[in-house]
């Protein structure tokens, strides 16, 4: 079977300067797998690279058809909803149009009550919350709706950057806990995460990124168990 | 109404009693909110482009004055009025998509200067393409409502006064409910607040754009439609209406629609009160007053009546 998505040499470009440097690598259906860095390692711009948001050289393809040449409202249309660093939230819009949005990429768009009430078992502080302007809520919920905006596309892969950033440790677990759900019911994740303890734990595929190139790649056991690297790369 | 009476050699001016001049009051202030509505949707036009795209579209007063040029020519070929009026509606929608992806979606990326010069070449192609086509010659324009004006009690309304508020309402109505229950209206909001996010969401935002381009070419030529019957159509139809709108949009906030509409009825009626009861304005200097409410707002509270303080990340 043909992998779910494979990057190969990978270039991106802000301006005149180069963020990655062929970062190759590919991803099975259904696990989740994590971009482990530290700051500048080019995590951020590895998922902005297949949502089609900089200039890239190299090949991204998704199912086998190639992103390289599409815009971002294209890839979405593919199914992979990307829940963006600084999680995208349409501040002056209410939760539930905001999870209406959400929905807005996909070919069929019947039976919307049905993934509210989808997305509204992950999280239920939403429904408590819908009609509120998305920009009243808390972070942790602010996180929670773009996880669950991004959930409304139904999609095949979903692209998660940082969902813990700034978060309390205890809604950091929670949102975890819950990503672990999602994809048990079939959803592929693409995580970035600074806290590699908690991306570890969760992921059962990582490879690391140092300076713009992927510079270790395995199964997230081993890489949990090595101690050099992850004293090297992790610094735990 | 307690109207006092007069006896005997009674002077012009004592014969203006309280109740004459209340009746005058209203008369000025409904005329007022008639031309304030023309200004409303013209505010609103621009305001609808500057909060998507963050440019001032100078060029609106001149669409709208070229869309009731088209609505001239259709009444002339024979159609009835609101079959042209209705016709203009469609031509003006799919002239303002068409504007935004030839002559705008080019300069897009380009700094704000560059747009706005765009913009500024846009309103003078527009005036001289118009007064080419037909040209500066002044022509009567038909209104859509009876000429018997509308009385009640010793009050006398005008009865396109009173049409022209009916219309701007009616359109007011319906891009409110547009914007706010319809999936297009909310991925167009979510495209103007936030580009980035909403192309993650798989929202086509330069389609988004030229859509409002297109609603806000259909504002201007309904507000271009309803006042040319009182100014007669000329290629300068719109000049001072675009003035108005601009007073109007500042006045209640660029970044606020619902400000924008409140703006243009607010200014509609100044100008009118003004021009009536402050004798050395008149006609002549009534320009001067939208000026200075420009002035005034943007010294007192830039962000407008109701406009938000933009905070950007930089």
């Amino acid at each position: 079977m043909s992998p779910l998505l494979e990057v190969q040499d990978l270039e991106a470009f802000y301006g005149r300067t180069k963020a990655l440097h062929g970062v190759s690598f590919s991803m099975a259906r259904g696990g989740i797998t994590t971009i482990l860095g530290a700051n500048g390692a080019g995590k951020t711009t590895t998922l902005r690279a297949i949502s089609r948001m900089v200039r890239t050289a190299g090949s991204i393809r998704f199912e086998g058809q190639p992103l390289d040449q599409r815009a971002t409202e294209d890839v979405v249309h593919l199914g992979i909803a990307h829940a963006p660093e600084g999680r995208g939230t349409f501040v002056h819009l209410t939760v539930e149009e905001n999870l209406r949005l959400g929905a807005w990429g996909r070919r069929d768009r019947g039976s919307l009550k049905e993934d509210f009430e989808h997305v509204f078992g992950y999280f239920p502080v939403l429904r408590e919350r819908r009609r509120q302007a998305a920009g009243t809520l808390s972070g942790g919920e602010q996180q929670m709706l773009a996880v669950a905006r991004a959930l409304m596309l139904r999609p095949r892969l979903l692209l998660l950057d940082e969902p813990s950033l700034g978060l309390a440790p205890l809604v950091v677990r929670e949102i975890f806990r819950i990503l672990r759900t999602v994809n048990q019911a079939g959803v592929s994740i693409l995580l970035v995460e600074q806290n590699a303890a908690l991306a570890l734990d969760l992921a059962d595929h990582v490879f690391l990124l140092e300076t713009g190139r992927v510079v270790m790649d395995g199964p997230s056991d081993v890489l949990r168990r090595d101690d050099t690297i992850r004293r090297a790369y992790l610094g735990y | 109404m307690g109207r006092p009476t007069c006896c005997d050699g009674t002077t012009p001016s004592a014969a203006r009693t309280w109740g004459t001049e209340l009746d005058i009051f209203i008369q000025q202030v409904v005329s007022g909110l008639a031309t304030g509505g023309i200004y409303a949707s013209v505010a609103l036009a621009l305001v609808m482009i500057y909060q998507a795209t963050d440019v001032v579209n100078f060029a609106q007063g001149e669409m709208a004055m070229f869309a009731t040029y088209v609505c001239w020519s259709l009444l002339n070929a024979g159609m009835p009025y609101w079959g042209a009026f209705l016709a203009t509606l469609g031509i003006a929608f799919v002239g303002g998509v068409v504007i935004e992806r030839v002559v705008i979606r080019p300069v897009e990326q380009a700094p704000i200067l560059s747009i706005v010069i765009v913009t500024l070449g846009l309103l003078v192609i527009c005036n001289s393409l118009a007064g080419w086509i037909w040209t500066y010659v002044q022509k009567p324009f038909p209104s859509p409502f009876p000429s018997k004006p509308f009385k009640a009690g010793n009050i006398v309304f005008g009865a396109h006064d009173l049409g022209q508020i009916g219309v701007t309402l009616v359109v007011l109505v319906c891009i409110y409910l547009f914007f706010r229950f319809t999936p297009l209206g909310l991925a167009m909001r979510a495209a103007a607040h936030n580009p980035v996010s909403s192309r993650l969401v798989g929202i086509r935002v330069g389609w988004m754009l030229a859509l409002g381009w297109g609603l806000a070419a259909v504002f201007g030529a309904v507000a271009g439609m309803m006042v040319a019957p009182n100014l007669t159509l000329e290629p300068n139809l719109m000049g001072g209406v675009q003035i108005y709108a601009f007073a109007a949009a500042t006045l209640g906030g660029f970044t606020s629609p619902g400000g924008a509409v409140l703006g243009g009825f607010i200014v509609g009626v100044v100008e009118n009160l003004v021009g009536t009861y402050v004798s050395f304005i008149g006609t002549e200097l009534k320009f001067t007053v939208a000026l200075a409410m420009i002035i005034v707002v943007l010294l007192v509270k830039p962000t407008g009546l109701f406009g938000r303080t933009v905070v950007k990340r930089v």
